[in-house]
């Protein structure tokens, strides 16, 4: 029993940075049909920032973390305005290549400069070595906290979702982009918010996934970013609050059969992943909050 | 039920002249000529691939278009279709231009999003939803569940929440039951008499088209081949024959 609650504690911590990654994925998802495969890699990126930002410049490591995710959406709208955009009215299709292209070579702009010692990134929250028993399993701080606060995120975007007039403009532009055009909305600036929040949510994945492990290099991030297309996919790629139940299913789901399936153990873990995207796309491919979409004729 | 047709010197609030537009590199209007004065309801007639859907596309920004279409003294060709939006057209798209995701309430708000009057936006959505009570009744609801004809209610309550100074509408009773039809030009028409609405509908349906239209427009294969007011196209033999069925 307590070992199967130090398990689920665990997984908590990979769950809350699968869950901000995932979101990412769905954001961009949602808005443009596209996914973002350089998602993991902007992340990676924006982790090496925040590093740089702390331990260079001696930033405390919550404030690096923030401007690193400010960084990031400015960097996200780019992509859009610059890479996206123009090639999405030629072919749909040229998107999905750019978006590799561009995990190419923001993977090797990092390797260029940050290739060498790993690197350690400390923690953004107070005691986070220190830990709750709960039945003799160590409930950490840290994980406590990286649910605190990417909670709260996914409060404000909802907030902004469901209240304010950018985020009515992106759930229309969502919903039907031909109509969001003829209401007067600018499709472009709201889809480069989109991809501002995305990029800045990856970035708090990034640092969160920086402060959990000991050491780190330009690897970070690429076993994430297929636990999250995992998440995402059982979420229903459409939902947002899917997104961040997926990314704590999969984490659990990792962790425990990585646990007591001991051929699997920790070099096949990432198989699990895949094993979970095929079950979810062949029992329902929409996922479990995924819309099929509603029409009436 | 119709009003008298307008003088021919009053302001054209939209002239178009030469138009000529294309999909890629199929050209489906070969320079076309019209204009719809203010407080006019103008109908463009004509049968499937005639160009009608193109013409109202070509004024939103919404094709490749060549010529001229001045909305006052503004030129649209070149303009985006948010930019035109923003000068004060309004576009009711074939099939019914929602957001099905949405609330009958939030398609409204969206109608709004270029205004900032915030309570004269909350008096319009209470005005639409007395003039389309079956809305009113369904604001929570998505608006993918709503029947074709409420859905193509709320497109238009949906644009009129913009205060167009020139509605346009495709097709308006495509797929809609024969009544329910009926009923909705006739509020298009008590929308023309009462609130000045001008229109421009391009409809197959020539009978009630014309029935509430002042003048209209005959288009064929991408040109214009006649031109009248209502009066006189509904005279007209070959107008009789070709798209009113008599």
């Amino acid at each position: 029993m307590t070992l199967f609650l130090q398990r689920l504690f665990d997984a908590f911590d990979n769950g809350a940075i699968y869950a901000a990654m995932a979101l990412a994925l769905a954001l961009i998802y949602k808005s443009t049909g596209h996914l973002n495969f350089a998602q993991g890699e902007m992340a990676m990126f924006s982790a090496f920032i925040a590093y740089v930002l702390s331990s260079e410049q001696n930033l405390p490591t919550w404030l690096a973390i923030i401007i690193s995710m400010a960084l990031s959406f400015v960097f996200g709208a780019v992509v859009e305005r610059v890479l996206i955009r123009p090639l999405e009215r030629r072919n749909p299709l040229s998107v999905v290549i750019v978006t590799l292209g561009l995990f190419l070579v923001v993977g090797g702009v990092a390797q260029r400069i940050w290739l060498g010692t790993p690197k350690e990134f400390d923690s953004p929250f107070p005691d986070s070595a220190k830990a709750i028993r709960i039945s003799d399993a160590a409930l950490r701080h840290r994980t406590i906290w990286f649910w605190a606060v990417l909670l709260a995120l996914v409060g404000l975007l909802f907030l902004m979702l469901k209240r304010t007039k950018i985020g009515l403009a992106f759930r229309a532009v969502a919903s039907n982009r031909e109509s969001a055009q003829l209401v007067g909305i600018g499709v472009g600036r709201t889809l480069m918010i989109g991809w501002g929040l995305a990029a800045a949510l990856g970035a708090f994945a990034g640092s969160l996934r920086a402060a959990s492990t000991p050491t780190f290099d330009t690897n970070l991030m690429l076993p994430v970013l297929v636990y999250s297309f995992a998440a995402v996919t059982l979420g229903g790629f459409d939902s947002l609050g899917g997104a961040v139940l997926g990314g704590l299913l999969v984490a659990v789901f990792e962790t425990m059969v990585s646990g007591y399936v001991e051929q699997i153990g920790g070099q096949l873990a990432q198989a699990t992943a895949l094993v979970m995207i095929i079950l979810v796309l062949l029992v329902r491919p929409s996922g479990l909050f995924g819309t099929r979409k509603i029409e009436r004729v | 039920m119709r009003p008298k047709a307008r003088a021919a010197v009053a302001d054209a609030l939209l002239e178009a002249t030469g138009v000529r537009a294309q999909y890629g590199p199929v050209p489906v209007l070969h320079g076309i000529d019209f204009r719809i004065d203010e407080g006019e309801i103008v109908v463009i007639l004509g049968a499937n691939g005639a160009g009608k859907t193109t013409t109202i596309r070509a004024i939103c920004g919404m094709v490749n278009t060549h010529g001229s279409i001045r909305l006052g003294s503004t030129e649209l060709v070149g303009k985006r279709p948010e930019q035109v939006a923003r000068l004060g057209v309004a576009h009711v798209p074939q099939g019914r231009g929602t957001f099905p995701e949405l609330s009958v309430a939030d398609n409204l708000a969206a109608g709004a999003y270029l205004r900032r009057d915030r309570a004269e936006i909350a008096r319009d959505v209470a005005r639409w939803f007395e003039t389309f009570p079956v809305l009113g009744r369904r604001r929570d609801q998505v608006a993918g569940q709503l029947s074709g004809g409420e859905q193509q209610m709320l497109a238009i309550a949906r644009a009129l929440m913009s205060r167009p100074r020139l509605l346009l509408l495709d097709e308006p009773s495509l797929g809609l039951a024969p009544l329910v039809i009926r009923s909705l030009f006739e509020r298009l028409s008590v929308l023309n008499r009462t609130d000045e609405i001008t229109q421009l509908i391009v409809e197959q349906n020539a009978n009630l088209a014309l029935a509430i239209g002042h003048r209209g427009y005959v288009l064929e294969t991408g040109e214009i081949m006649r031109s009248g007011t209502a009066v006189e196209l509904r005279k007209d033999d070959a107008i009789r024959r070709a798209y009113l069925g008599t």
